[in-house]
């Protein structure tokens, strides 16, 4: 139907323009045109300001940065905007100011005007140096994000995978316990391929989400199983990617907890989510990651929660389990012998 | 090299015409048939309309693609029945499968970038122009010519293919990043379709060479007797430079694409390591291979592969804002000089792609740096183009409007860049819809608006007739507002975290307030592809009905290609080339209109320009 009807207006246009005669025609036309260069302008950048009205408070710099770090992100955001957005009106004006200004008229006379190395030679040098400003700005933060964390930090490893997150923290020995893909066995409780033989890995939890603790800085150890994916967090102005085969690292230092962000933002369902941004398959959209930033108090009663992933992979080194096999203390002899026979399992060496 | 210099009338009788001899060269006539005139033509304007026709072929279908993922995005929750007439099980019960979701996603990408703004845009204005603006009777190698095009058919026969197939066409993206596109198992469309995918890229990158070394050979060994370099339009040093860039870095894809093609197919590891798939519960035996090395031999192409895209629509930008100023182009060493930094530069900024790969954060800094450099000749080539319409006399024919709009979007886009090009900046924006907005501003409207701007130029160089104008201002004016409205409130998308490449966003509490949006981007998009469909219209119609030139020169330009007949036949000038004695940009010297580049620099006319 619309086809229709443009078509329609097409061939009705042609015959206008061909009864009118050419030389008039296109002076009609320049005047039109020259108008709209005009009526463009304006009613673009009005329509670029009332974009911003309704949209800026969309974005992510109303609530600020949760991070410390990303605070320098967002501050040069602005300084480049700033200094593109002047750049930007002022040549945008320039152009549709000069299609209409000099649009053609009878008569009118041209300069020949072919170069000027002054001209030049300022247009180069001035936008060199604003953008070698961005560019110290930008070099010397990027250093301090991409390089060592505090001595400080707490250490979690994420992995990805299709299509979701899984989480490891080192537990009491601060030490994450080495890995191997080639032992990943979901069936055996052993998603991410813990190599047993290592005894680092013994105290090693896998929560369900991401526990931080607000003001603590955290290194992120990145993995992937599969594909490429990324640990995206905009909130945190941070994102690396997981490569397989190639461990990346991030740092950062979260401000508000999970609360105080549903408080301040006034959105009880807020979470910290963590976005996988980059192609990883046809669930690329789905792999939703949460993080709860907590007080230390909070995050050392999460973790407390939690058993090793070297329990659920062993259930009868579990110790929580080797009390309920003890029998009671005046048992007969049968159950003495059983008690023999679990604490003589026990002494074995886990087998892989 | 022999070339042919038989002209046929436009009646398609043989006419022996007064034959001009050349160094050394057989003369000859003979009919030619069908096949070997329109078919397999060696004719540089017959190759070049070749180019152009598929490559809008290839752009209704890459911008069909993008209707349909758009109708998903801004209409996430609805089912559109028709669909699933069109798209079969790709689209049970009117919904688009998200696999599919991403292969329409891809192959979108895929398309407009190589086929239509690569092929599309060099291969037809290149062809076209470089002889008839150096004044040469056709290519250096009329047969190496005619295969480009055809390898580039051929290429676009697969891909075609690839869409039908039971596994579904490739869905890993534009870029085919491994392990993704390497394993079948990761991804239907990473099985068969990936393998066509590659195979059409791989015959592909070959049209591109052979066009690329066929230019700049052209450019360097035929100008006419005259035609220094420092004489020839803007267009010929833009189509060298982009030639330059594609011979350069296209193979370095190629090779890319050799070892997936291993890694998928012959158990080699270059690409794959230490990966455990849970569709099959398996942990693969690669170990020691670099998914990033991918990254870096597709990105040492993907950036160049940009300003291929660019530089051409510059040049065009450049010589139709001249000519419809009435003004020379302002600063013609310095616009030289920028191609040529930014062409150098092109091949040292790649890795900005890689900002969060992991990549040492040294090497990080060596490419912000590049980067932001890049940026420097882009600007002063608008600033010389503001100065070009500086106190002209502007003729608003519908390519002067396609110039002007393709400064504006120029400006918007590049501008977003030097946010991107910053690292610390970019950790937050990559794979955001910031990105997305900027690359299609600066990429995908601008050149092809430059594209347009060509083609409403030199339509009537190509067919002897003119394009309606009334429906070049509609097209106009519409597509930029449409573009603008599109890709203008994509930026704060991105500044709120908003990923790229996502298939829905209900599920996430920090993106799902941008549904109203999508849905008017959604409306805008298609509105704007309506558009598309009525240039489309307007082209076809009036290649048979179009208003026919009575002017060898209906734009008063100064260049060469203006002083062939109307619809010249093979050779071009019928008689001998032109010489040339002049630059290409005399508008309003001495208070002459125009003068021509052929004519004699007279006793009474000022030195130098």
């Amino acid at each position: 139907m619309i086809f229709l009807v443009i078509f329609q207006i097409a061939k009705a246009s042609e015959y206008v323009s061909v009864l009118r005669g050419e030389k008039k025609a296109r002076e009609q036309a320049n005047k039109i045109n020259g108008f709209l260069m005009l009526a463009f302008l304006v009613f673009g950048l009005a329509g670029a300001w009332y974009c911003n009205e309704l949209l800026a408070k969309e974005t992510l710099f109303p609530q600020g940065s949760a991070s410390i770090e990303g605070e320098e992100i967002d501050n040069m955001f602005m300084w480049t905007l700033l200094f593109t957005g002047l750049v930007f009106l002022a040549t945008q004006i320039a152009l549709f100011w000069f299609a209409f200004r000099y649009q053609e008229k009878e008569g009118r006379k041209t300069v020949f005007f072919a170069h000027s190395n002054k001209l030049e030679a300022i247009w180069t040098i001035i936008p060199a140096i604003v953008l070698t400003v961005l560019v110290v700005m930008g070099l010397r933060h990027w250093f301090k994000i991409t390089g060592d964390p505090p001595k400080d930090s707490m250490v979690v490893e994420i992995t990805g995978q299709q299509f979701g997150w899984t989480y490891r923290y080192p537990g009491d020995d601060g030490i994450l316990g080495k890995k191997n893909y080639k032992l990943i066995n979901g069936g055996e409780n052993n998603p991410l391929g813990q190599d047993w033989q290592d005894a680092a890995n013994y105290d090693d939890v896998l929560p369900t989400n991401m526990y931080l603790v607000t003001g603590k800085p955290v290194k992120l150890v990145i993995n992937s199983k599969d594909v490429i994916h990324d640990v995206g967090l905009p909130h945190f102005r941070l994102k690396m990617d997981a490569v397989p085969g190639i461990p990346t690292t991030l740092w950062f230092t979260p401000k508000w907890t999970t609360e105080e962000m549903r408080k301040r933002l006034n959105k009880p369902e807020f979470e910290y989510e963590i976005v996988c941004d980059q192609l990883c398959g046809a669930s690329h959209y789905s792999m939703r990651g949460i993080i709860k930033v907590v007080t230390q108090e909070e995050y050392d009663a999460e973790l407390a929660k939690l058993k090793p992933n070297y329990f659920a992979a062993f259930p009868d080194k579990d110790p929580s389990t080797k009390k309920e096999v003890t029998p009671v203390a005046d048992a007969p002899e049968a159950a003495k012998t059983t008690v023999a026979l679990v604490e003589n399992k026990m002494a074995v060496k886990p087998t892989l | 090299m022999s070339q042919e210099t038989i002209i046929q009338s436009q009646g398609g009788a043989v006419v022996t015409p007064a034959i001009h001899h050349e160094e050394d060269h057989g003369h000859h006539h003979h009919e030619e048939g069908f096949v070997s005139k329109y078919i397999f033509s060696q004719d540089h304007k017959t190759i070049s309309k070749q180019f152009l026709i598929t490559g809008i072929t290839w752009a209704i279908i890459g911008g069909l693609f993008s209707v349909f993922f758009r109708l998903q995005l801004g209409y996430p929750d609805s089912t559109f029945p028709w669909l699933e007439s069109i798209l079969g099980r790709w689209a049970e019960g009117g919904k688009i499968k998200p696999e599919f979701y991403y292969a329409l996603v891809t192959m979108h990408g895929t398309v407009l970038v190589f086929f239509v703004l690569t092929a599309g845009l060099s291969g037809t204005f290149s062809n076209l122009l470089i002889p008839l603006q150096i004044g040469a009777r056709d290519m250096a190698s009329p047969l190496l010519n005619m295969l480009s095009y055809w390898f580039f058919f051929l290429a676009g026969i697969i891909m075609l293919s690839s869409l039908f197939i039971q596994t579904g066409p490739f869905s890993g993206g534009w870029v085919a990043y491994p392990p993704l596109s390497a394993l079948g198992e990761a991804s239907p469309g990473s099985k068969l379709g990936a393998d066509l995918w590659i195979s059409s890229m791989a015959m592909f990158v070959v049209s591109s060479l052979l066009g690329g070394l066929n230019y700049i050979a052209t450019v360097l060994n035929m100008r006419t007797k005259g035609m220094t370099m420092t004489r020839l339009p803007l267009t010929i040093w833009a189509f060298f430079f982009t030639a330059v860039l594609g011979v350069l870095s296209f193979p370095v894809l190629f090779s890319g694409f050799i070892l997936l093609l291993f890694d998928r197919h012959l158990g080699t590891s270059f690409y794959l390591s230490d990966i455990y798939l849970q569709s099959t519960q398996t942990a693969l035996p690669n170990e020691g291979g670099s998914a990033i090395l991918y990254q870096h031999l597709f990105w040492f192409l993907g950036h160049p592969e940009v300003y291929i895209i660019l530089l051409p629509a510059m040049g065009m930008a450049s010589e139709i804002l001249a000519t419809n100023s009435r003004k020379p182009i302002f600063g013609y060493m310095a616009m030289v000089g920028s191609l040529f930094a930014i062409t150098v530069l092109a091949f040292l900024v790649w890795a900005h792609h890689m900002f969060v790969t992991g990549l040492n954060p040294f090497l990080g800094a060596f490419f912000v740096l590049l980067t932001l450099l890049i940026a420097v000749p882009s600007a002063i080539k608008v600033f010389n183009w503001l100065t070009t319409l500086w106190r002209g006399n502007i003729r608003f024919t519908p390519a002067m409007m396609f110039a002007i709009g393709f400064v504006s979007l120029f400006i918007s886009g590049g501008l977003t860049g030097i946010f991107l090009g910053n690292s610390a900046l970019d950790i937050h924006l990559h794979d955001t819809y910031f990105v997305v907005a900027h690359f299609h501003i600066v990429m995908g409207v601008a050149s092809f608006f430059g594209m347009f701007a060509g083609v409403y130029h030199w339509f009537p160089k190509m067919f002897g007739r003119y394009l309606n104008n009334t429906l070049g201002y509609i097209h106009f004016w519409g597509t930029l507002v449409c573009a603008y409205i599109i890709f203008w409130p994509m930026h704060y998308e991105g500044l709120a975290g908003m990923p790229r490449r996502y298939y829905d966003f209900s599920i996430w509490e920090s993106f799902k307030q941008f549904g109203g949006l999508n849905e008017v981007i959604t409306i805008a998009s298609i509105l704007s592809f309506a558009l598309q469909l009525l240039f489309v219209f307007n082209f076809f119609y009036s290649i048979f009905k179009g208003r026919k030139l009575d002017t060898k020169n209906p734009w008063n330009s100064t260049t060469l290609e203006w002083t062939t007949p109307i619809n010249a036949g093979h050779g071009n000038w019928p008689g001998e080339i032109p010489e040339v004695h002049r630059w290409a940009y005399d508008y309003g010297k001495d208070g002459v209109d125009f003068i021509p580049q052929t004519q004699p620099v007279g006793a009474e006319e000022s030195k130098g320009h």
